[in-house]
């Protein structure tokens, strides 16, 4: 079958199952847009570059597949690209085609030209720029497979125009066999027996589990080895659902606005479990001091996440499902001759001491509104049955510490590389993949405003996102740091001066709310949820209310301010 | 820090280099040299890297380098017994009261002389970087005009003997 260039990308699509893309037309993917009404790969108009990769970006996280975005060349190009970090920070599976001038004109300093691959390199997986129309079906096979194998992340696909133009024969290979790129995915079982053992010795084990268990998706078996061997959880920010949240045994997030058992935990365990996590800076605090009592276990599909920001004794590269399985059957074994529910207890309730003793709080003494408060009012409407995206800051750790996540891909937000003006396009990815769910963006007023403009695609594609603004009137985070490092120096993130947020919903043709009043939070919210259209609520929260605990930049985790 | 020769084989793609110097600046690592050159094996390229640091940047290195997607092998041949070399050509002040001694560390070096004018000469050095370093030092004094290195190419020897 002979097929344009543009008709084979979109043949490509649709043989790697791709129901949906989110892009933004120009000059140098004119093209494809020509053929998408002929396709069935729906395409969302976004309203911004940047829009359309964090979309796709969410769209891979609520559901595990990869996401896809379609933008045009330069400009448009170069608008992905934050979203593009955020991806990779994160090893977020996602594939983004950009359109590139003519390959006559590349290197010419074209109108609209970019080296969009150089740019990338950097922050993507892998990148291709496709020079024949002979390599494209292959290089879209590709990229979905580097997309998804391994440690997922990004892969950038650059197409010149003229390729979209030509015509060749169509061919999708069945399967991609690259001799250079093949991840140990299956853990070695000599490892995986040197792991049990230790687990077996140690009488203060703990789990840290992070984003590849989720990405993975090895939460099952992740959350049997805690619940049956009795070992207590903590989590990065990235692996918030992979153990049920409101188990007694999660101690919540670890790290820098950690809590004080999970940081108490890491500081007095004997065995660290680490899986798929990649012992980031805002976890470990002072390397030095990171779990100084523990022999640490760290498995990971990325070999260079083990021993490079924490020595590690026990090294195990594998994909964390095939991983967790495996240790799953070298324990289930166990269970009649080893009592490890009384093995652990004096540990588990040493731990539970720590999380009463210092539970995750507030002061709410006052009339004006707590954030911390809103987002618990969130949970207890929603029962925890929703899907979580943030933006940056203070809103996302609160997010984080006071809505408890039960199941997997059910908390969006930017981790590794901490992008405000995430969470909204993302909700967005997330509302077109699960249309029955209620999908929540949980903002700042600082950081909704980065991606603002969104609100059109979501009206238009009758996306009724959520958004519930913690408005505290200050870029918070970066004021709450001011206030305790910067003796008070609050330069330029004093945030007065706004936009009605109410009127801007509606000048949208989305649904507006404000609230003033600590009575009317609920109410509201219940009213606003309900509402079958994309909503702002609009609150007004204490101005300066700090996230607690709070591990300060460089110290050990156990010199927490609390509240 | 210590200097270690990895030797990396690489699919010969467009941008390949960029993505092997591109890991070292954007991580911070060293390169003291770099040469890359076509193999026997269609689309396959050689790269003989030598990079600085302590053990803990070079098994980063290594690993950073293996996760590169056009990687196929990675090498640190500093740990095993191999051959290195390096080419150089000397420009060299050589006066007619000089050439002569000149002409005899050149000959003393098993090196060739490949340019002559009045007052210079040019000279090919091959060897290790020991071998490289000497001549170096033993030329300076007659004033080096100009050099031009490859970098160190390396390979595994057949014969891994313990000594």
């Amino acid at each position: 079958m002979k097929l344009t260039g543009a008709q084979i990308l979109l043949k490509c699509l649709e043989e790697e199952g791709v129901d949906v893309m989110f892009g933004f037309p120009g000059g140098a993917v004119i093209d494809i847009y020509d053929e998408i009404p002929n396709s069935s790969v729906e395409h969302i108009l976004v309203r911004h570059e940047q829009g359309a990769i964090h979309a796709a970006d969410g769209y891979a996280r609520a559901t595990g597949r990869v996401g896809v975005c379609l933008v045009t060349s330069g400009p448009g190009a170069t608008n992905t690209v934050t979203g593009i970090a955020t991806a990779y920070a994160d090893s977020i599976p996602v594939v983004i085609f950009t359109g590139q001038v003519p390959r006559a004109l590349i290197g010419n300093d074209a109108f609209q030209e970019v080296d969009i691959v150089g740019i990338t390199r950097p922050c993507t997986k892998h990148n291709y720029l496709v020079q024949d129309i002979e390599d494209l079906a292959r290089t879209v096979k590709q990229a979905f497979y580097l997309a998804r194998l391994g440690r997922p992340g990004p892969v950038l696909v650059d197409l010149p125009k003229d390729i979209q133009q030509q015509v060749a024969e169509f061919e999708y290979p069945d399967s991609v066999s690259m001799r250079s790129y093949k991840p140990t995915r299956k853990p070695h079982i000599g490892q995986i027996r040197k792991v049990v053992k230790l687990l077996k010795k140690a009488k203060r084990p703990l789990i840290y589990s992070g984003g590849g268990v989720i990405t993975s998706g090895s939460h099952e078996d992740l959350t049997w080895l805690g619940q049956t061997l009795h070992i207590p959880v903590t989590s990065t920010l990235m692996g918030l659902g992979a153990f049920p949240g409101d188990d007694e045994l999660f101690l919540g997030m670890l790290g820098m606005h950690g809590t004080y058992a999970a940081n108490m935990a890491v500081n007095n365990c004997d065995l660290l479990l680490a899986v798929g996590a990649r012992f980031d800076d805002r976890v470990t605090g002072k390397v030095d001091t990171f779990a100084p009592n523990a022999t640490i276990v760290h498995i990971d599909v990325d070999p260079t996440s083990i021993q490079k920001n924490v020595s590690v004794h026990v090294p195990l590269v594998a994909d964390c499902k095939p991983a967790l399985a495996s240790l799953k059957a070298e324990t289930e074994g166990t269970l009649d001759e080893f009592d490890w529910a009384a093995d652990h207890k004096p540990w588990v309730d040493m731990v539970q001491g720590w999380a009463k003793e210092h539970p995750l709080t507030y002061k709410d003494d006052s009339d004006s509104i707590k954030p911390q408060f809103v987002v618990e009012k969130i949970y207890e409407i929603t029962k925890g049955d929703a899907i979580i995206a943030t933006e940056v800051g203070q809103n996302q750790m609160w997010a984080a510490q006071f809505f408890k996540y039960t199941r997997p891909n059910t908390l969006l937000t930017s981790g590794g590389l901490g992008t405000m003006g995430y969470g909204f396009p993302a909700a967005l990815g997330a509302q077109r993949a699960f249309p029955d769910k209620l999908v929540i963006d949980i903002a700042g007023d600082g950081s909704i405003q980065m991606c603002i403009q969104e609100m059109m695609t979501a009206v238009c594609n009758k996306l009724p996102v959520k958004i519930v603004i913690l408005n505290n009137g200050y870029l918070g985070m970066v004021r709450q740091w001011q206030e305790l490092f910067y003796d008070k120096n609050y330069c330029a993130t004093c945030m007065d001066a706004q936009p009605d947020f109410v009127k801007l919903a509606e000048a949208y043709g989305a649904a507006g709310y404000r609230v003033t009043e600590k009575k009317d939070v609920e109410k509201t919210l219940r009213e606003a949820f309900a509402v079958d259209k994309p909503v702002i609520v609009d609150i007004r929260v204490e101005k300066e209310e700090n996230v607690y605990p709070m591990v300060p930049a460089g110290a050990s985790l156990t010199e927490m301010l609390l509240v | 820090m210590s200097k270690h020769t990895l030797s990396v084989m690489v699919e010969n793609e467009p941008g390949v280099l960029s993505r092997v110097a591109g890991l070292f600046s954007g991580r911070g690592f060293n390169i003291y040299s770099l040469n890359v050159a076509p193999t026997l094996e269609k689309g396959v390229s050689l790269m003989t890297i030598v990079a600085e640091g302590d053990d803990s940047i070079i098994e980063q290195i290594v690993k950073q380098l293996r996760k590169l997607v056009p990687t196929i092998k990675v090498k640190d041949l500093t740990e095993l017994h191999s051959v290195e070399r390096e080419m150089v050509l000397l420009k060299v002040n050589a006066e007619d009261s000089k050439r002569a001694e000149i002409l005899r560390i050149v000959d003393i070096f098993r090196c060739k002389v490949v340019d002559v004018s009045v007052d210079e000469l040019t000279i090919e050095v091959t060897g290790d970087q020991g071998k490289i370093s000497a001549i170096i030092n033993l030329l300076t004094r007659f004033g080096i005009k100009e050099i031009a290195r490859t970098g160190n190419v390396a390979m595994r020897r057949s014969m891994q003997i313990d000594l």
